[in-house]
């Protein structure tokens, strides 16, 4: 007789950001669960998906020692490696696997690279802005850590509409761009709303004693936005590709240095 | 010994006009530059096969009045600088026949 041998019963979950909706397949309902609530908000239907990934989940600790995240191209695959994940996938089938513990931070870790990569052919980015939507239209805010993103999404009016405290997302569209709120918060823990809106300027914070909005020039503009997008990829087209979406779009979208007390006056000057 | 030199633009870069700067990114190692003016002259002329000399007495000397010996000798510590960045080839020889254009090839 021969061995009887049994399949994990995978379900799923379809987490949609920036319209692009990635399919998660897991065994372990519990941290479907906490997907679940970790991406309220988010969640899409497998219909259309462009991604699907399988997680295999591991003891804490049993995935890899390196710390530092690599994301690389090995034999016709992508790979991303990190101490507490490792994914791997086909670019053209966009089928892939995850390896990780149960935590949300890991696959967090993963989409922001696939939405990197995705983005960084289409005109866009992933960069480290809060943003929020005003009369319609989206400002974003970039700056580093401690530079006021997280300030100016918590002093943000009433009826503006938080898109991102830390990571923004920024599509290329017909007629410009459009900025799509995210899952990915910061110290606000606060996640943004699902909506996606145009572009009207992008504002390079600076923390002072007066509120001040000055214009930069192209390239201030073109150097301070490239040191804030995100991209982890180890490949020199891809780098490319995302220093000229970084050039076309402080070409089309008005670019300022925002210096500004952290009090609510400094959203009377943004509208 | 040949004093001859030949510049052309590596593949490996990126390159976009912002304003009236010139911009460039190498693809290998991320690093961003902005080119001043006679840098810039020569990074868009250096097509391989013109001689580094040729665009400084055609192209940087009218357009800055300078003495063609102290801007070759400016040029040449440019491209050397260029070079090192991985922006630029540097060769004694042509990349390739001056009526074979890189776009052609």
């Amino acid at each position: 007789m021969g061995k009887v041998t049994t399949t994990p019963d995978f379900q799923n979950i379809v987490i949609d950001i920036g319209g692009l909706p990635v399919i998660v397949r897991t065994a372990d309902p519990a941290f479907l669960g906490l997907l679940g609530n970790r991406y309220a908000g988010f969640l899409g239907s497998s219909e259309h998906a462009e991604f699907e990934f399988d997680v295999e989940l591991t003891p804490p600790g049993t995935v890899g020692a390196e710390d530092d995240l690599r994301v690389f191209q090995r034999a016709g695959r992508w790979s991303a490696e990190r101490g507490d994940f490792r994914a791997e996938w086909n670019p053209t089938s966009n089928r892939g696997s995850i390896r990780q513990s149960a935590n949300p931070y890991s696959i967090d870790a993963v989409l922001r690279i696939i939405h990197t990569l995705v983005l960084s052919r289409q005109g866009g980015f992933l960069v480290h802005a809060a943003s929020a939507v005003r009369n319609g239209r989206a400002f974003l805010f970039a700056g580093v850590s401690g530079a006021g993103k997280t300030t100016m999404a918590r002093l943000a009016p009433e009826e503006a509409i938080l898109l991102s405290d830390e990571i923004s997302y920024v599509k290329r569209q017909e007629g410009g761009y459009s900025a799509f709120g995210t899952p990915f918060t910061g110290e606000l823990a606060k996640v943004g709303k699902n909506i996606c809106a145009p572009i009207a300027a992008l504002y390079l914070l600076a923390k002072g004693t007066k509120n001040r909005i000055e214009a930069v020039t192209q390239v201030k503009a073109s150097r301070a936005l490239l040191a804030n997008i995100l991209f982890f990829a180890e490949d020199a087209e891809l780098v490319r590709l995302v220093f000229q979406s970084a050039c076309e779009f402080v070409d089309r979208i008005p670019v300022y240095r925002l210096t500004f007390v952290p009090d609510a006056s400094v959203w009377e000057m943004i509208a | 010994m040949t004093n001859r030199r030949y510049v052309v633009r590596s593949s490996e870069i990126a390159a976009r006009r912002l304003g009236d700067k010139m911009m460039i990114m190498s693809g290998r190692d991320s690093t961003l530059i902005t080119l001043n003016d006679v840098a810039t002259i020569i990074w868009e002329a250096a097509d391989g096969s013109t001689e580094l000399e040729e665009i400084v007495k055609s192209k940087i000397c009218p357009a800055f009045a300078v003495e063609p010996n102290e801007a070759l000798r400016d040029a040449n510590a440019l491209a050397d600088g260029l070079a090192g960045h991985g922006i630029l080839l540097l060769s004694d020889k042509p990349f390739w026949p001056s009526s074979l254009s890189k776009e052609s090839k």
